[in-house]
């Protein structure tokens, strides 16, 4: 599940990938995101999800703002009781992947360029119809905006995007 | 043996030694109410409105430091109680609010007195539960008093469907936990051991230092500590609204309240420290005025138990997370004694120049009630006020003597919280004396708990400073909206008299100083019937000092005759002696309080 509450890239200072270890209880998602709005953080995508432990669930989000602001957010989070972690991913390395799913129009005459676009960005066509491709797309969320940027000429009909989610580099875990 | 939901639920009060249920009867607790019939050991108050019910369990939090618990039904019974829960949250006060709610089976079918109150306070508790199986109970009882009464305190919600308070288990007894063990809720109650010895440092290196001591210096019960600090480093203390009692108002390093209607030495005291020592203090807004240029020269010490007040309004250079009185404890192993000096001079001076006035020429002010209230019980009466201008005069001429003496609506300032919260009090505290100083439109908001206060005999004081307008509004409108008194005028107002004789209460009006007194002195001989005293202010009158919203000291307004009534003879009054007895009163152990707690 991902929610993107506000436009993309409009928030001053950094962008933050944190991670959300939370008691997989009923509502606490709720908790989370009526958090960020009440105290005004801006919240860019917010994913949540299962983990390798079925009683904690796995949020990550991703936050514009600059660093007392996310201290802040951090402080907060940390004083709702079903939240057990918050780890901000800016601080060291960790891998980072939103999937997309593109319709774009594909008239006969466009579906050499799109195959190539999607080559280039070893994406995959999921679905072909007469007039339109859903194109699945894996990466960063430069490159989707990329490869959006670059299909958007044939008119994208619909896109859904899962929002971020990060996991840390090497032996270390949230 | 076999027991329902709902006597689980009175066992697990009994468990955490409740001896008040504040509560209003309805469709989805009437299991609850069933086995409360029987239940002779937990007095539940039946009071005429949920939010009176939310109010007392705050006001008896307030005046012992246990846990306060109301009841409420489902849908508007428990929507009743969302008032208080936030002012309860906003003061950092604990509280366990149990509502009923619809059978499991058709939460979210829109049924008959449904509302998903849950949904509807996670922001304004520290933590709420929806309970879906009897058998949970005992856990989740066991947490949510934990919850409220550790760290920092607050409001709790437990929600209990109906069928969950009929539904039948066994119960030998032992299923209440031990102990609590919360993995994801463990706050940090000792501070940082070198960050203390820092802090201990800068006040050894200070020459301009200030205490300035909140809420959280009352909730941990660190009167003691507080004391002693100031009185080994000659340090001036200010409170806040809620820190009022943290030390003795008659102490003379106590400067009164600091912010926008505190004293004005306080504020100068503040503006031009070197050293702004805050403990459990959150930099609200009605404190600081323009943040950044809030104690613009200090550097900042700041001592509290949510590690999310640290750096949220003011970034500090010495953070310190923990319960303040475990940490004042470390703290004064490593602080030494400092002799006073010219600061204390300075501001001694400010003092001199700068006192709080009104005009004593016999008129009836609301200065001179508070003083007067004060004088005739000793300092020792327990005084609930409502919000308004009469809140703010109390807050500078009652001098709190002993924690937990004062009790008022801070950070929410809700209007009608005092009547209530003085019930709750005062049947937290039978042997004491309760004065609630009201105005004539925070009265008129929960007027209806005079019921509950009669028919419990309770001798009560109630004395309404009657200006008749809702004089703060007044105030900002004659200051700052060119004197346009837009719906602020309360001149029809019920005869406060004949109301509360028709709740069976006594009332008196009184028009002077003298009247007063005589009815005051009346009032202090019932000892089992509540006494409305409606006073007949003087009207217009505006409170001072005022630093307007916002701004700083610099622009601070004083009263516009300081200079006359400062030299008037008898400007001032007497009762500021600190003597023996104030000294006793800090060493009380607070039994209550919410500080001793252990370390996880």
């Amino acid at each position: 599940m991902a929610l993107t509450l506000s436009g993309p890239s409009s928030v001053q200072g950094q962008q933050h990938i944190i991670t959300v270890l939370v008691e997989n209880h009923p509502g606490v998602l709720a908790r989370v995101s009526g958090l960020f709005a009440r105290r005004g953080y801006n919240i860019e995508s917010l994913t949540v999800s299962i983990t390798e432990n079925p009683d904690v669930s796995r949020m990550t989000i991703v936050v514009g703002g600059d660093e007392l602001v996310l201290e802040q957010i951090t402080k907060q989070l940390n004083k709702l009781i079903e939240v057990m972690r918050v780890v901000d991913y800016t601080e060291f390395a960790a891998v980072e992947r939103e999937l997309a799913l593109i319709k774009v129009n594909a008239e006969p005459r466009d579906r050499a360029e799109i195959m190539q676009i999607v080559e280039v960005f070893r994406a995959r066509i999921i679905d072909m119809g007469e007039r339109a491709f859903i194109i699945e797309v894996t990466g960063g969320t430069d490159k989707i905006d990329k490869i959006r940027d670059l299909l958007a000429p044939h008119g994208i009909r619909e896109m859904v995007r899962t929002g971020v989610i990060a996991m840390a580099r090497g032996s270390r875990t949230a | 043996m076999s027991l329902s939901g709902a006597q689980i639920m009175l066992e697990c009060l009994r468990r955490e030694g409740v001896a008040h249920v504040f509560g209003y009867p309805g469709g989805a607790v009437l299991p609850i109410y069933d086995a409360l019939y029987d239940c002779h050991d937990i007095m539940h108050v039946l009071v005429r409105h949920e939010q009176g019910a939310a109010h007392m369990a705050d006001g008896y939090a307030r005046a012992t430091g246990k846990v306060g618990v109301c009841l409420a039904t489902s849908g508007p019974g428990a929507t009743n109680l969302v008032t208080g829960i936030a002012n309860a949250y906003m003061d950092s006060i604990p509280i366990v609010a149990i509502t009923g709610q619809v059978r499991t089976t058709v939460i979210g079918k829109d049924a008959f007195q449904e509302a998903d109150i849950t949904g509807i306070t996670i922001p304004v508790t520290k933590h709420n539960f929806l309970v879906k199986d009897a058998a949970d109970l005992p856990r989740t009882f066991a947490e949510a008093f934990h919850v409220a009464r550790t760290g920092r305190p607050g409001p709790v919600l437990v929600d209990m469907p109906l069928d969950v308070s009929q539904q039948r288990i066994e119960w030998s007894g032992d299923q209440y936990p031990q102990k609590v063990d919360m993995p994801s809720y463990r706050p940090t109650t000792r501070g940082h051991e070198v960050q203390i010895k820092r802090a201990a440092a800068a006040i050894a290196a200070a020459t301009r230092p200030v205490l300035y001591v909140g809420g959280g210096a009352i909730s941990s019960g660190a009167q003691a500590e507080v004391t002693e600090l100031a009185e080994r480093t000659n340090i001036l203390v200010t409170t806040t609204l809620l820190g009022k009692g943290a030390i003795s108002e008659a102490h003379p390093l106590c400067m009164g309240m600091l912010g926008m209607h505190g004293t004005a030495y306080a504020n100068h005291a503040v503006h031009n420290c070197d050293l702004l020592i805050a403990i459990g203090a959150r930099f609200d807004d009605r404190v600081t005025g323009k943040v950044d240029r809030f104690a613009p020269g200090a550097k900042v010490i700041h001592i509290d138990i949510d590690p999310a007040e640290i750096g949220k309004v003011r970034q500090p250079e010495i953070p310190i997370v923990g319960d303040v009185k475990t940490v004042l404890q470390v703290l004064l192993k490593h602080v030494e004694a400092r002799p006073a000096g010219e600061w204390n001079e300075q501001i001694e001076e400010w003092r001199q120049r700068f006192p709080l006035v009104y005009p004593r020429d016999g008129g009836l002010y609301t200065e001179a009630i508070v003083e007067h209230i004060g004088e005739a019980t000793e300092w020792k009466a327990v005084m609930a006020t409502d919000v308004g201008q009469h809140q703010m005069w109390a807050a500078q001429y009652f001098r709190t003597r002993a924690p937990r003496q004062w009790i008022t609506s801070g950070g929410l300032g809700t209007m009608g919280y005092g009547l209530p919260a003085a019930i709750g009090a005062q049947f937290a505290r039978p042997d004491e004396r309760v004065i609630c100083l009201s105005g004539d439109g925070s009265f008129q908001m929960c007027t209806q708990e005079l019921m509950t206060a009669s028919i419990y005999g309770l001798p009560l004081i109630v004395c309404i400073s009657n200006n008749r307008s809702l004089g703060m509004v007044r105030q900002w409108q004659e200051m700052f909206y060119h004197e346009r008194y837009s719906h602020v005028n309360l001149e029809q107002s019920p005869d406060f008299v004949k109301l509360a004789e028709a709740y069976n209460c006594i009332g008196y009006r009184v028009t002077t100083l003298e009247e007063f007194r005589a009815a005051f002195s009346a009032a202090m001989a019932q000892t089992s019937r509540p006494v409305v005293i409606d006073c007949s202010v003087t009207g217009g009158e505006n409170v001072f000092p005022m630093i307007p919203s916002g701004q700083t000291v610099n622009e601070m307004r004083m009263h516009s005759r300081l200079e006359e009534l400062r030299s008037a003879p008898n400007a001032d009054p007497e009762g500021w002696s600190y003597d023996e007895e104030d000294q006793k009163l800090s060493q009380i152990v607070d039994a209550g309080h919410c500080g001793a707690q252990k370390e996880n």
